[in-house]
């Protein structure tokens, strides 16, 4: 473990996930330094999104605990929602909303005081650029700046711990590029925690501060992106997971592909955000 | 393992503004800001309440005129119009209220449920607020249609508590039956099959109901239906409050059930809904 118990910003200790049968995730161990940029890297149905949302309270561990901002995700639910912000991979600002109604409303189910409200909000605006789109109502907006108007959405409340399930899929390499510039300004200017899922390992690899590969279920390797490449002596990360996992990246975990409705759920997404 | 620089402490010992206030405050902050968004929402896409308002009137001024000359309908005395208007009312509030449910499974499908359910905001507050949508839109439809009665004279009898009264019992049941839809929504999951049993569930509730036709008219089997359906409760609420006949039983009676079934509704909805998720 890279961080003890007491400082880690998230810390999950050997959690474990079952529905019905099919184990999603089986035991994965893992702790999140407090401003760290931590990468969680795994093709789709790893068991990534699973472990995102035992994080962010929305669904109970089988066993195993996790601790976030300090506080037990199942007994402390409530103090880690008002410590974290979360940006699920489907897009979760309202399409029938303006950009600025986006950001008050989130402002104020964040539990942002009415005083400060108007500030943070200038803030994020700021922060993510978004400025020109105000008005727009957000169902006119491209991907990219869905994603900035959502991690702005996600920053009023200052949030200890900032958790992207995905954030970059379905998006232009410009699109991406930017999304990723602010969450990098963001972790050296706020000093905000990141816990980021992907499967784009050359994002992963120029932006997370430290990584964790995780297949079926399972963590497989966990370190900085350099010490990675260095310990499996390859030049990339496609190659580590490789040596990890005895196979490519590329192929997808079959059955863990998640139901009907999750996929057909993505593939909206990924037609709004395309 | 390396051991990367812990700049500070993450567990934070104060106390967050989010839960800084006691959990009712919680509550009303968080449906006004549910409600509010519902509001805005409507304020950007107005003519839905306009192309929703024209079947309660298909109902009041084809069916009810085509029915006009059947006395046994009316008890006699009044205007059939006048006393298929309160039923019309409700049902045109409960179709706003069940098709709410269709709402949720889209957010559910898009991610803001997921994204709203991580947020310190408490679930009644998100199921209230909710119902608090539904019933903004059935108030103002509710309203609409109140101007078309008063407009070409059907025999309304307009007083203000029974204009007020009849508002208050029409947001009671569209806030019962928007919580029922969103119970039915995290049950079925699915857009496709919520449509079909949506239907399924409205339509008896309707003719199961004094909507249409009084109590005394109906067969046995029919008459012990519509006396456990809420709906006949609400429509005849608002018969007594808006026509002053029709009422088997008295207006707080009446709003009494219509009540129970709210609260019932709301707690099996706040229950139900983080499941909606999984």
């Amino acid at each position: 473990m890279s961080a003890s118990a007491s400082d880690a910003a998230v810390l999950v200790d050997d959690l474990v996930v079952r529905f019905g049968e099919v184990e999603a995730v089986g035991g994965v161990s893992f702790a999140v330094a407090p401003g760290e940029v931590f990468g969680l890297l795994g093709p789709n149905g790893a068991g990534k999104t699973t472990t995102i949302r035992v994080l962010t309270t929305l669904l109970p561990a089988t066993t195993g605990r996790a601790l976030v901002a300090g506080f037990d995700v199942r007994n402390d639910s409530l103090a880690v929602r008002a410590r974290i912000g979360y940006i699920p991979q489907a897009i979760s600002v309202d399409g029938a909303l303006t950009a600025y109604e986006n950001l008050d409303f989130y402002g104020r189910v964040t539990g942002v005081a009415r005083h400060e409200r108007r500030e943070r909000i200038e803030e994020a605006i700021e922060t993510m650029e978004l400025a020109p789109l105000l008005d727009r109502l957000a169902r006119t907006l491209s991907g990219g700046m869905l994603r900035r108007l959502e991690i702005a959405t996600a920053l009023l409340n200052r949030p200890e711990v900032l958790f992207l399930d995905e954030p970059t899929v379905g998006l232009d390499p410009t699109a991406r590029g930017m999304v990723w510039e602010r969450l990098d300004a963001l972790g050296e200017q706020a000093g905000t925690t990141i816990l980021v899922t992907t499967h784009m390992m050359e994002e992963a690899e120029r932006h997370c501060d430290r990584l964790g590969v995780i297949d079926r279920g399972r963590l497989v390797e966990q370190g900085e992106p350099a010490e990675l490449l260095e310990r499996h002596q390859t030049g990339s990360l496609e190659e580590v997971f490789t040596a990890v996992t005895g196979r490519p990246i590329g192929e997808e975990n079959g059955e863990d592909e998640g139901r009907l409705s999750d996929v057909r759920a993505q593939r909206r997404v990924a037609r709004r955000l395309g | 393992m390396s051991a990367p620089s812990a700049a500070s402490p993450a567990v934070s010992a104060e106390p967050v503004a989010a839960l800084s206030t006691g959990p009712l405050a919680r509550v009303a902050t968080g449906t006004l800001a549910m409600a509010q968004a519902e509001m805005r929402k409507l304020r950007h896409d107005h003519l839905d309440i306009v192309t929703r308002s024209v079947q309660p009137l298909l109902w009041l001024f084809i069916f009810g005129t085509a029915l006009r000359s059947n006395r046994s309908l009316t008890l006699g005395t009044l205007d059939y119009r006048a006393y298929l208007a309160p039923g019309v009312l409700a049902q045109a509030a409960m179709f706003i209220a069940i098709f709410f449910g269709l709402a949720v499974i889209w957010e559910r499908d898009v991610g803001q449920l997921q994204r709203l359910l991580a947020t310190p905001l408490p679930r009644t507050s998100i199921v209230l607020g909710k119902s608090a949508g539904a019933c903004v839109r059935a108030l103002v439809q509710a309203l609409l249609l109140l101007v078309v009665l008063a407009a070409t004279g059907i025999p309304v009898r307009w007083t203000v508590t029974g204009v007020v009264g009849t508002l208050a019992m029409l947001m009671l049941g569209t806030a019962a039956f928007a919580c029922m839809s969103m119970l039915l929504a995290a049950a079925v999951k699915e857009r496709e099959r919520f449509m079909g049993i949506g239907q399924l569930i409205m339509m008896p509730l309707f003719f199961a109901s004094s909507a249409l036709y009084p109590l005394s008219v109906m067969p046995g089997w029919l008459h012990v239906l519509a006396r456990v359906n809420p709906l006949t409760y609400e429509v005849q609420g608002l018969r007594q409050m808006l026509v002053g006949v029709g009422g088997a039983g008295e207006v707080w009676l009446d709003f009494l059930v219509v009540t129970g079934f709210f609260a019932i509704m709301l707690v099996a909805a706040t229950r139900a809904y983080p499941k909606a998720i999984l």
